[in-house]
């Protein structure tokens, strides 16, 4: 438990070790999210484009 | 109306014959016959992957708040004990995404179950994501509280080879050109590495090492209080369903890629 | 089940408890190279190597802790419940490093039994709790001379 939002963000002096790590996982989870919507679409187009019908 | 009453009489008849018990696994059958079916899972997965995402991202969130605001300090760490919440999780996915992988792999190896050779590759980068997280969170931990960043104590060095066997699925996957030689190799590495999950687990019990032993699944007095070990659960709860969630999207990926000629994908985006 | 579905199964068995039978064999022949450190009565009964370096884990025994200020040298003995060896280092602790704390040292022995050590490292409990438990908890339990998280459940 924290007394203000100040101490919140300092986390005891380890501010830096702990926010990088937050930091790190928030950019390799929202990366997770993406991808796979990203590629969705893509081979969605390709097979409306009807490219792979030869 | 007569019909129907055949139809019921038939039923009685049937179960007299055979009980309860065949009926329910002639209707597992079905079930996992139709599951099966790609056109059927790929329509379903869709809301089947929002129903995990939205309470797992609830939780997960809920836990983090939770472990970074309302949890009380650590008598020891201090506040770097916070990091916990996403290392636990991220070490307990690293696990539990290489479990499954084994299961399906074993079962795509024995039953030649389309689906289940799609989970393997689908699973492999969000495993190896998590894999990474924990090691990386590991070390950014260590530094201020062991006085490290990185040591070839038994957990740490099993945990990167967790890693490489993850990368080393994903590397099979791009390398053979045939889909179902693809499929197979991976499932035959997901199965063979699946030795290295126990080792992980049981390391710090077995050996010397400089990371401690298991908090949350020690018999006996609970290693944690409840105040700090609650957001704990919730998130790494939240945090499976979310990996839930993201294989179900690589799956659609995947199974699009695989079924891209097939006659049930064109008439899906026809249709659209 | 069909035949050649039981063939298969019985492979993808045969193969998975053999490959989990050759690494139980690997890890037992190499199990003491898996060790992480030594533990001081195990230094002192002789078991650890003289002449190369190798790392030493114990708890830092209580009042033993002496610190130069000028030149950042530390002295403290390691512990477990049968014997204590002195240690000394040069160079920045970890935060965690307290007395009582369990510790693990990478270094070599000199000739006068002293372990000169270039590396300090912290080793934490599996245990997570606010700082009022743990004034509570100490009244009950007490502190043992090596507790089970510095050694392993061999």
């Amino acid at each position: 438990m924290h007394e203000s939002w100040q101490q919140f963000w300092a986390m005891g002096g380890y501010a830096g070790y702990v926010w990088s790590s937050y930091a790190i996982a928030a950019v390799v989870i929202v990366g997770n999210i993406v991808a796979p919507v990203i590629a969705h679409r893509q081979i969605a187009r390709r097979i409306k484009n009807e490219e792979f019908d030869d | 109306m007569v019909e129907t009453h055949y139809a019921s009489t038939q039923f009685t008849i049937y179960l007299q014959r055979n009980g309860v018990g065949v009926l329910a696994k002639s209707a597992f059958m079905l079930w996992l016959h139709r599951f099966g079916s790609l056109p059927y899972f790929y329509r379903v997965s869709r809301p089947i992957a929002l129903a995990l995402a939205v309470p797992g991202v609830l939780l997960a969130a809920y836990g983090v708040y939770g472990g970074l605001v309302n949890a009380p300090v650590d008598y020891q760490q201090g506040d770097a004990f916070r990091i916990l919440y996403i290392h636990v999780p991220s070490a307990w996915l690293s696990l539990f995404g290489y479990t499954s992988m084994a299961i399906a792999g074993a079962v795509a190896l024995v039953w030649r179950l389309k689906l289940a050779e799609i989970f393997v590759v689908a699973a492999a980068p969000v495993g190896a994501s998590f894999t990474f997280l924990a090691l990386v969170t590991g070390s950014i931990w260590g530094k201020p509280m062991w006085g490290t960043w990185w040591v070839w104590d038994a957990r740490l060095t099993s945990e990167l080879i967790l890693l490489f066997l993850y990368l080393g699925v994903i590397a099979l996957h791009n390398a053979i050109e045939s889909p179902r030689s693809a499929a197979r190799a991976c499932a035959l590495l997901s199965v063979v590495g699946v030795i290295n999950v126990p080792i992980i687990h049981f390391s710090v019990e077995w050996w010397n090492t400089l990371h401690q032993g298991p908090t949350v699944t020690r018999f006996g007095r609970p290693a944690m209080e409840m105040a700090m070990l609650w957001p704990l659960l919730c998130a790494a709860l939240g945090f499976t369903l979310m990996f839930g969630w993201l294989t179900l999207w690589n799956m659609r990926v995947q199974l699009l890629r695989r079924e891209r000629r097939s006659r049930w994908v064109k008439k899906v985006f026809s249709d659209a | 089940m069909t035949r050649t579905r039981r063939r298969r199964l019985m492979l993808v068995g045969g193969l998975f408890v053999g490959l989990a039978a050759a690494t139980a064999l690997a890890l037992t022949a190499f199990s003491e190279n898996i060790l992480y450190f030594y533990q001081p009565s195990e230094i002192v009964g002789g078991q650890a190597p003289t002449h190369t370096r190798f790392r030493i884990g114990g708890l830092v025994e209580t009042g033993s802790v002496e610190r130069n200020n000028d030149d950042l040298l530390v002295r403290f003995t390691l512990a477990d419940c049968e014997a204590s060896v002195p240690v000394q280092f040069r160079g920045t602790l970890p935060d965690l490093f307290r007395e009582g704390q369990g510790i693990v040292a990478y270094g070599q022995l000199n000739e006068s039994g002293q372990f000169v050590a270039d590396e300090v490292l912290a080793k934490h409990d599996e245990n997570y709790m606010s700082p009022d438990v743990a004034e509570a908890m100490k009244d009950a339990s007490g502190t043992s001379c090596m507790p089970s998280n510095m050694q392993a459940q061999r």
